[in-house]
Order: C-alpha cells, then sequence, then structure tokens
C-alpha cells in the first residue's frame, strides 16, 4: 500500500510524465526512465512537483536518479522536508 | 582566478589582432578573419573532407540562417533561449519611416521599430539537415550520412577569442537506426583523435553537456552527463583551465527523429548524431601552440594540413 506521499506523486507522475503504458500499473520502485520518462517529462515533471509540494528542488538533486523511481522521488521530497503524513 | 583568465583571453586576443589573423569589428566575438587565417581553415577542412569523403556522405550547404519555425520545431528555442538568435527588420509606413529617421538624428534607440522576420540565425551547422531527410520519406535501410558546413550564430558575447558569437561548424550527421548512429560516434571518436593528434595539439575527449537555460537546463545538462550523451575534444587554447571544445559529439537519440517524424526503413523513429568540427577553434588553437608565422609550424603539421 502505498503511503499518502507517493500517491499524490503518482498523481503528478499521471499528469505531467507522459507515460504511454500509464501510471497505475508501475510498483513504487520501478525505473521511470525505463518506462519512457523522457529528459523532456523529468523537466515536467520536476516543475509540476514543485508546484504541488510548494518546493524548490536543490542543484544537487537536479539529475536522473532524483527522479528514477516513486521511491526515489519520495525520498528526495522528504529530504528537503516534505512531510509523508503517514510516516 | 576568473581575472587572470580575463587577462589571459584579452592578451590572446590581442595577439591575435595585433597579428592581423583576427580583425576587430568593435562587438565582442564578432571578427573579420584575415587571408592567413581563412587559408588554414580552408586546409582544416580539406583535412577533415580526407578523413570523412571516404564514406561517401552526401554534401549539403546552408545559409546562416534557417526558417523560424524550424528553430522552434527543433527544440532550441525551448532548450536554448538565451544563445537563439531571430533576424528583425523594418517593416512600417512612410509615417512610421519619418520617426524612425527622426530617431536616428537624435541618435536615439529605433530598435523597437523592427518586427521579426521569418529568418532565424543558425544555432549548429546539422539543424537544415533534418528537415530535409525528413521531407524525402522514410531512410534507406542504409540510413542518411550528410556533410555541413555552415555559419552559426550563438549570442554569448566574450572577450575569449574562442568563443564567437559567430563562427562556422563542419559537421557530419548520421541519421538511421541506434546501432547505425552508436557506431558513427564511435568511428568519429577515434578519427577526430587521430586527426588533432597529428597536427600534434594537446587533446582530451571528456563527457560534455550542453548550456541548457535555467534550472530545467541543470537538470537537462546532467541527464545528458549522465547519459553520456555528449563527448568533446578538449584543447588547452588560452590556458590549461579552461580547456575548449574544439570537436564535439552528439548523439541526440531519437529527439530530432521525433520532432521531424523521421522514419526508418522498418518504421521506427530514426536516431541522429553529428561530429562537429569548430574549425575557427581549431584554427586558434594551431597557432596557439604552433605560433603566429604559418612557416614556423613543425613540418609534420603543415604537411598534414598541405600548407
Amino acid at each position: 500500500m502505498s503511503s499518502p506521499l507517493k500517491v499524490r506523486i503518482r498523481t503528478v507522475l499521471k499528469n505531467a510524465g507522459s507515460l504511454q503504458n500509464g501510471v497505475d500499473a508501475l510498483p513504487d520502485d520501478a525505473d521511470l526512465h525505463a518506462a519512457g520518462l523522457t529528459s523532456h517529462a523529468t523537466v515536467s515533471l520536476m516543475l509540476a512537483l514543485e508546484e504541488m509540494f510548494d518546493i524548490e528542488f536543490p542543484d544537487r538533486l537536479l539529475g536522473r536518479l532524483t527522479f528514477s523511481s516513486i521511491d526515489a522521488i519520495a525520498r528526495a521530497l522528504i529530504e528537503i522536508g516534505v512531510q509523508d503524513e503517514a510516516a | 582566478m576568473k581575472d587572470l583568465v580575463s587577462a589571459a583571453y584579452e592578451a590572446f586576443r590581442d595577439e591575435l589582432l595585433g597579428h592581423g589573423l583576427l580583425i576587430s569589428m568593435g562587438v565582442d566575438g564578432l571578427y573579420g578573419r584575415s587571408g592567413t587565417f581563412e587559408h588554414v581553415v580552408e586546409r582544416l577542412n580539406a583535412a577533415i573532407s580526407g578523413v570523412g569523403d571516404p564514406d561517401g556522405p552526401e554534401v549539403m550547404r546552408f545559409p546562416p540562417g534557417l526558417g523560424r519555425l524550424q528553430l522552434e520545431k527543433s527544440g532550441y528555442v525551448r532548450n536554448f533561449p538565451h544563445l537563439a538568435g531571430t533576424v528583425a527588420s523594418f517593416a512600417g509606413s512612410d509615417h512610421d519611416h519619418a520617426a524612425l529617421l527622426g530617431r536616428l538624428s537624435k541618435g536615439e534607440d529605433w530598435t523597437d521599430m523592427q518586427r521579426p522576420t521569418e529568418v532565424a540565425l543558425t544555432p549548429a551547422a546539422c539543424y537544415g539537415v533534418y528537415p530535409t531527410i525528413a521531407s524525402r520519406g522514410p531512410l534507406a535501410a542504409t540510413g542518411a550520412l550528410v556533410d555541413v558546413y555552415t555559419w552559426c550564430f550563438r549570442h554569448e558575447p566574450s572577450i575569449d577569442p574562442a568563443r564567437m558569437q559567430m563562427f562556422r561548424q563542419r559537421e557530419h550527421v548520421r541519421i538511421g537506426t541506434r546501432e547505425q548512429v552508436s557506431s558513427f560516434r564511435t568511428l568519429w571518436l577515434d578519427r577526430a583523435q587521430a586527426l588533432v593528434g597529428s597536427l600534434e595539439l594537446p587533446a582530451t575527449i571528456e563527457v560534455a553537456s550542453d548550456p541548457f537555460f535555467g534550472r530545467a537546463g541543470k537538470l537537462l545538462s546532467a541527464s545528458q552527463r549522465e547519459e553520456s550523451l555528449k563527448f568533446e575534444l578538449l584543447v588547452p587554447i588560452v590556458a590549461e583551465a579552461p580547456r575548449t571544445a574544439c570537436v564535439s559529439f552528439n548523439d541526440h537519440r531519437d529527439l530530432f527523429g521525433r520532432a521531424w517524424a523521421i522514419q526508418t526503413e522498418t518504421g521506427e523513429t530514426a536516431h541522429t548524431a553529428c561530429v562537429g568540427f569548430g574549425v575557427e577553434r581549431l584554427t586558434l588553437a594551431l597557432f596557439r601552440h604552433h605560433g603566429f608565422i604559418v612557416a614556423d609550424w613543425p613540418d609534420r603539421v603543415r604537411h598534414v594540413l598541405g600548407l
């Protein structure tokens, strides 16, 4: 069962990730780049996450790894202070 | 550190101007070239042809401009808005002309009386190739190989004579399957190193990234590096650091294939890659390392270039 934070990440990913086969079937640890997340879609995803969570990713997190899975995105968001309500 | 580098740029630029190799035009990054400088550029181009011609590339020569919509469709405006240049021109009435004359006579700014035209300045030599190949329909099984050479513009004024705003790129462009594109890039990595080595210039190959704009650009640059999509052949010109990229090797994946709907023989989206030689930068590197008098260059280097 996904945490509330990961559910919210999935919502953003559905709108901004442009993934052809959708997001629902992807496990939290699935490689998003392998699932078709292009570099330009990664930029859209980054901007949409910043808007949703009202945060700004610091430069050190602006890399492929940060956006490589739903788990990885959740870790990055928690690292910069986003609260996961279920925690 | 920065001031030392700036001083070195200025000193090298002044030497080039003093020897008459470059001609000042009053704008940073905009220079005329002397006959001697151009002769070296021509011989470098001939040496590049000597390496690439046996592959039988199709030769295309484009003007230094392209359609504004082509620049947009290629993604350049999205990724590099700070480097892009478009051509604007006056398109007013007689009444507007009178206003223009009034401003000119008073020495006032007149540039807002210009309107954008359909022409943009070419940012990289290969940009004319993709729509041309796309317009021909699906590729043959062998893909496409094109030799281009074009004046390019990038808005990055600098006192570094190796960072010009208007310069020429000689490129070979490969369009085809992922495998065809990958082997092309590997082949040219070896060829370029051998060629620059024969010119007795100290060179290293490094993973690189393009100067994408803004915070989104930082992410794109990081991705490009992490996936090793761009390599540069670097030569120290002004100082040991920062070194100057004289040749670049770019794997665009299916970026231009998607933008222009280029298809392989089997109906897949085509991949593209290009190898670009900065001919002015290599020429500057030759003058830097071998001296301002071509007749004094090492015999072996002059032999390679036929000088």
